[in-house]
């Protein structure tokens, strides 16, 4: 299943379980990963930092807040912050905007998927983890339309199937795959 | 939304916002891109306009369309008190100071629908100090002006506004500020007598007075970073010494070469005062 091309980004989308569902993602991920791992994860307005803190502990690599004009680099986990979109300008930096929301979510999957698909094209592997809405299943739709890689955590794992379930209802997924097979999928790309 | 179908490159789009400023004087073109991009392709999904070379002709073809498209492309969300803590920081750090002005000049840079000028002019009453006090409130939507002037909100927002507002630090009976009607409130002309709406750009149009407080949160997040540093200058320009400037938690001023001649009086919700420049 692994598809020999080089890849320059990961973008994660996950509401409900998705603490749990991410840091079971990154618990091996090295701190010299050679890629950027970017999630959504929706999250109430405050705190405003916890989930950083939080998955910092569990992993090795780097894990903050994405900041807007921040340069992305490899090896480090940014995670879009509360009550903002989060999007990827071509020169690849972040930008965030209040615009309203998207799937009635405030950082939205899709428009954090839909802006890096235009940036990273082919280059791109989009993943949805447990949640409870669909946002993130018009993002898919742009990463496998730009020929990026879709993977979705199979639905009987996750502690939330309506995401994954909706996700793979567009038919724009490469993999449906459990947690354990994701994170040895993202540790075998990069060999 | 189907924006699978429909993309551009980014170069169209340049060419496209350079003749708009051109034509129409409204400049988007040191506007950050990818949110430029998403609304435009927003508007020309709405309008079932497939190329945007189509949307490129037909907006120089038709005003009312192109107003149209500025409606879409400069139009901001907010809420009343959002981010309360930054308000109770406004309330602990910044009025008392106020207060020590005779006459009291506060300009709300990008004011949106307004929730947010109804919260300082709430803020000022509280204080005591609205009598006193002008808010300048601009925007460069007219259609967002336009409601914030009336003052007019959904009903079914109000509770997360009352949440909000009591988080700030309000003991008030926050209905005392507003008359509820059908399924809308809308609030007491006490708290609107001394407001001034006018149309701003802050892309283009320059400093129109001098004030001791600017407000401007999540409006600098849209602009690259050149259009970010021209707008602090600007701010910078119209403050008063020791004036106060109040960001968006997400802003900095780390793009600005003025960054140096403010100093943080509030390092998490973005508040900073003027310094006294020493001579140049």
């Amino acid at each position: 299943m692994i598809q020999n091309k080089k890849y320059e980004a990961i973008v994660i989308g996950t509401s409900i379980g998705g603490l749990h569902a991410i840091s079971t993602l990154l618990e091996e991920i090295p701190a010299n990963y050679p890629l950027p791992i970017i999630i959504v994860q929706h999250r109430s307005k405050t705190p405003r930092d916890l989930l950083e803190e939080i998955l910092q502990i569990k992993t090795k690599v780097k894990v903050k807040q994405a900041d807007e004009k921040e340069e992305i680099e490899n090896g480090v986990v940014y995670i879009a912050p509360p009550d903002y979109h989060l999007l990827i300008e071509n020169n690849k930096t972040f930008s965030l905007t209040v615009d309203e929301l998207d799937s009635f979510s405030r950082p939205s999957i899709n428009v954090l998927f839909e802006s890096a698909a235009s940036v990273y094209k082919e280059k791109l592997i989009g993943i949805i983890l447990t949640g409870a809405n669909n946002d993130g299943s018009q993002g898919v739709q742009a990463i496998y339309k730009n020929n990026g890689l879709v993977i979705v955590q199979d639905p009987d794992e996750a502690k939330c199937c309506i995401m994954p379930i909706a996700a793979i209802n567009t038919k724009a997924v490469n993999h449906i795959l459990t947690l354990p097979k994701i994170q040895k999928f993202l540790l075998k790309i990069t060999d | 939304m189907d924006f699978i179908k429909m993309n551009f490159d980014t170069k169209e789009l340049k060419e496209m916002l350079e003749s708009i400023r051109y034509v129409y004087g409204y400049d988007f073109t040191d506007y950050a891109e990818a949110s430029v991009k998403r609304r435009v392709l927003h508007f020309m999904n709405s309008k079932k306009i497939e190329a945007l070379t189509d949307l490129g002709k037909m907006i120089f073809a038709d005003e009312k369309l192109f107003e149209e498209l500025v409606q879409t492309m400069s139009v901001t969300v907010t809420e009343m008190f959002r981010d309360p803590i930054f308000y109770k920081s406004l309330r602990e750090n910044v009025m008392k100071r106020l207060a020590t002005y005779p006459f009291i000049k506060i300009w709300i840079a990008g004011c949106a629908t307004g929730e947010e000028i109804y919260s300082i002019a709430i803020l000022l009453k509280e204080e005591g100090l609205l009598n006193r006090s002008v808010i300048y409130a601009t925007d460069i939507n007219q259609k967002s002006l336009q409601i914030a002037k009336e003052g007019v909100y959904a009903v079914e927002n109000m509770k997360s506004h009352i949440a909000n507002y009591q988080k700030s630090g309000g003991i008030e009976s926050f209905s005392e500020y507003y008359k509820s009607k059908y399924n809308s409130v809308m609030f007491d002309k006490s708290l609107k007598q001394n407001i001034v709406f006018s149309p701003h750009n802050l892309a283009v149009d320059k400093s129109f007075n001098e004030f001791q407080l600017i407000i401007c949160r999540n409006v600098l997040i849209y602009f690259n970073q050149q259009l970010q540093n021209k707008v602090i200058n600007l701010f910078h320009e119209s403050l008063c010494p020791f004036g106060f400037l109040g960001l968006g938690s997400k802003e900095s001023l780390l793009f600005s070469d003025k960054r140096k001649e403010f100093e943080e009086i509030d390092k998490r919700e973005k508040i900073f005062i003027k310094k006294i420049s020493d001579s140049k």
